[in-house]
């Protein structure tokens, strides 16, 4: 079972509530997508969903956390930490095993970071960087998947790219996205989150524009 | 994330790592580093019995001695810290750097021994061995604190305005939060050296250490152990505010820094017992420096630095292994604990006090050196890292244990961990060059037998030998540094 629940939950953030009411069911094979104005809570709303079940979920932060001076193998590799004894692991940090070599070769390649593979991420753009924090993710090979805006650093075409890529390696799919075109593209099932509240919840294709664009008030155009 | 950091060259760090490690294995094969004595495990064991069962001396003894221990820190720091502010306002200079460089590079053991025979067993010698050589600090760490300050607001005010008035009112105020915490550490280094002072004979606690411990007598220098330990571990908590200024003019009433001044005598140490033999005799002078570099300066040269190497890789494997059990992020509440008192107790205790007591149970040869400068040097960078450690945000996600350690906090805190230990080489190599006076036989060995015997003209070469190598010594470490882009402030004595 992949599923998440949440009922009658309130979210706080340091003593401050800043989901209420929420009543959340995610099924396993749902691809969900959060919509939301920055500062919604939808951070916080994947890390409550998050910590329901730890070991099965695929995390991918807004914020990378990769480790500056290791190279991109090496912060790719660390999606598997919890897999493999902790002497196979130091074994890797001093001299790749060739196994782990090819698999994690195939992802960059995949990630369009192939010729970075021995680079240290510090010297990486903040795009490759987020691709690198996405490459993490799905290094962990779980069956759900969660992201905290995994492509808004990422050219849209390749971001679409990796964003299939994630939906056809994952069973369970919820991401926070800006993107209204690729939360409507990847995702069938869209909530929309203002005002510390759910404000929808609903199968993609039986949404209109005229449901999300209350989602951003302050979005002038 | 739009900025991207500088190309930092990971594999520059690789190899220099990689050169002290070798180094240190080359210099295996050279280093004495046996157990002299017979049973050290039942000394230790006394040892402890001694610590846990301290025996009493009056209290007038043991005040007296804490007194004279404060007294002459206090004095020599304030010195110390006077005539360097006075050095660093013309910083620039580069004969004030130069000046600056070799006081602070012969180290207050030998500053002592020289004053020694200057001003007999008095006051004004060990105020002097203290401030002399702190001067040198002093103008060093105030000076580029003043370079580091703004310089708009200086350079904002009228033209005409005077340099005292510019300093005053626009780079010491900038410059003065550093300032204030750097002298008041060094204070607790005053402390340090000040009984350390003892070990040749001025009335601190190292002197009461020295002769209890050397008779055996380890209940009877507890209480001097433990009076030196509390005094540094909590010397941040009673000296600061107007506790400084009191107990620097309560210092001065107990101990005034006066001496019985032979001006005659003086004079011809200066200008006699100095001057190399065969110059005051007038014969050649070659066959005496080439005994002296055979016999002595090469010998105490290698040692040294053999000493030094295999000090710093100790260090540096003991900084690496114990930081995490200070850093919030392994262990929980206990063992952090546990681990503080330990580091607390290793860093407050002078390298050559635990050399000293090192070399009463493991016998004469460099691995009680060894363990000393590992452990008080170690702890040290281990506090400074765990520190550092705290501030670091790992992920949600991020792994724990040994694999958090290996794969997100040691790669992240190995730069500054670089960075320290460089800063520590100075240190270390000054303080094994002293740590020949317990009889390893670094160029201190041959400095203090030298004194003994009354060959000054002998003991003044070496010393300028000595200090010739610590200059070199951190003229290397800065060029490393720099190379690695480590460009990290960290003063720490």
């Amino acid at each position: 079972m992949t599923g998440f629940r949440l009922q009658q939950a309130a979210l706080t953030v340091s003593g401050r509530t800043v989901l209420h009411d929420l009543d959340l069911n995610i099924r396993s094979g749902e691809r969900v997508a959060l919509l939301g104005e920055s500062g919604a809570g939808k951070t916080t709303l994947l890390r409550a969903l998050r910590e329901q079940q730890t070991s099965q979920v695929a995390w991918c932060p807004q914020q990378p956390g990769l480790v500056p001076v290791l190279s991109v193998f090496h912060n790719l590799y660390m999606g598997r930490l919890d897999h493999y004894a902790t002497a196979y692991n130091l074994l890797n940090l001093i001299r790749p095993a060739p196994a782990r070599r090819r698999e994690v070769t195939e992802l960059a390649n995949r990630l369009g970071l192939g010729d970075r593979l021995w680079a240290p991420v510090e010297q990486l753009s903040g795009g490759q960087q987020s691709r690198v924090n996405l490459g993490r993710a799905l290094y962990q090979q779980r069956p759900v998947f969660i992201g905290d805006e995994p492509v808004s650093a990422i050219d849209e075409r390749q971001g679409d790219d990796l964003l299939a890529l994630v939906c056809e390696q994952h069973e369970t799919v919820v991401l926070a996205l800006h993107n209204i075109d690729q939360a409507l593209t990847h995702c069938n099932r869209i909530i929309g989150i203002r005002d510390g509240r759910v404000a929808f919840d609903r199968p993609s294709d039986q949404l209109t524009s005229t449901d999300i664009k209350p989602l951003y008030p302050s979005d002038v155009s | 994330m739009t900025t991207r950091p500088l190309p930092r060259d990971t594999g520059a760090m690789r190899r220099t790592i990689a050169l002290f490690v070798l180094l240190a294995l080359l210099c295996l094969p050279w280093a004495d580093i046996a157990i002299h004595t017979l049973a050290p495990g039942r000394e230790l064991g006394r040892l402890a019995q001694g610590l846990l069962w301290p025996q009493w001396p009056t209290t007038r003894t043991l005040g007296e001695a804490i007194a004279a221990t404060l007294a002459f820190a206090f004095q020599g720091v304030a010195l110390g810290a006077v005539a360097g502010f006075g050095l660093a306002l013309i910083y620039r200079r580069r004969a004030v750097r130069w000046l600056a460089a070799s006081l602070r590079a012969v180290h207050e053991l030998f500053w002592a021994l020289l004053f020694i025979q200057l001003f007999g067993l008095s006051t004004l010698a060990g105020v002097l061995a203290i401030a002399v050589p702190y001067a040198g600090i002093f103008a060093k760490v105030y000076g580029e604190l003043f370079e580091e300050t703004d310089p708009a607001p200086r350079q904002a005010l009228p033209t005409n305005a005077s340099r005292l008035s510019s300093l005053m009112f626009t780079t010491l105020p900038q410059a003065w939060p550093n300032l204030a915490a750097y002298t008041r550490y060094r204070l607790e280094c005053g402390i340090r050296s000040s009984a350390v002072l003892g070990f040749i004979g001025l009335p601190t606690l190292g002197y009461h250490l020295e002769s209890l411990l050397r008779q055996g007598f380890y209940a009877e220098a507890a209480p001097f152990f433990y009076a030196l330990l509390i005094l540094i571990a909590t010397q941040h908590r009673w000296c600061r505010g107007w506790m400084i200024p009191a107990l620097l003019l309560a210092a001065l009433w107990w101990l005034p820094p006066v001496a019985p001044v032979n001006a005659s005598l003086i004079w011809q140490f200066l200008t006699y017992d100095i001057v190399p033999a065969p110059l005051r005799s007038g014969v050649d002078a070659w066959p005496w420096l080439a005994d002296l570099w055979q016999s002595q300066l090469w010998p105490g040269l290698v040692n040294t630095l053999v000493l030094a190497i295999l000090s710093l890789v100790v260090m540096g494997l003991l900084g690496v292994m114990l930081f995490p059990s200070v850093s919030r992020l392994f262990g929980n509440r206990w063992t952090r604990g546990l681990s503080h008192g330990v580091l607390v107790v290793l860093r407050s205790l002078p390298e050559y006090l635990l050399a000293f007591i090192a070399l009463i149970l493991l016998g004469p040869s460099m691995l009680p050196a060894i363990i000393a400068l590992g452990l008080h040097n170690g702890a040290i960078i281990a506090h400074l890292i765990g520190q550092y450690s705290n501030t670091l945000v790992l992920r949600d996600d991020a792994a724990r244990g040994v694999n958090r350690y290996f794969f997100e906090v040691l790669p992240r805190q190995f730069r500054l961990f670089l960075a320290f230990s460089l800063y520590r080489f100075e240190t270390v190599i000054r303080e094994t060059a002293i740590l020949g006076m317990l009889g390893i036989p670094t160029l201190g060995f041959f400095i203090d037998s030298a004194f003994a015997e009354f060959r000054f003209d002998r003991a003044v070469l070496l010393l300028v030998a000595s200090a010739i190598l610590n200059i070199g010594v951190d003229g290397f470490a800065r060029r490393i540094r720099r190379r690695l882009h480590l460009q990290q402030q960290v003063q720490v004595c």
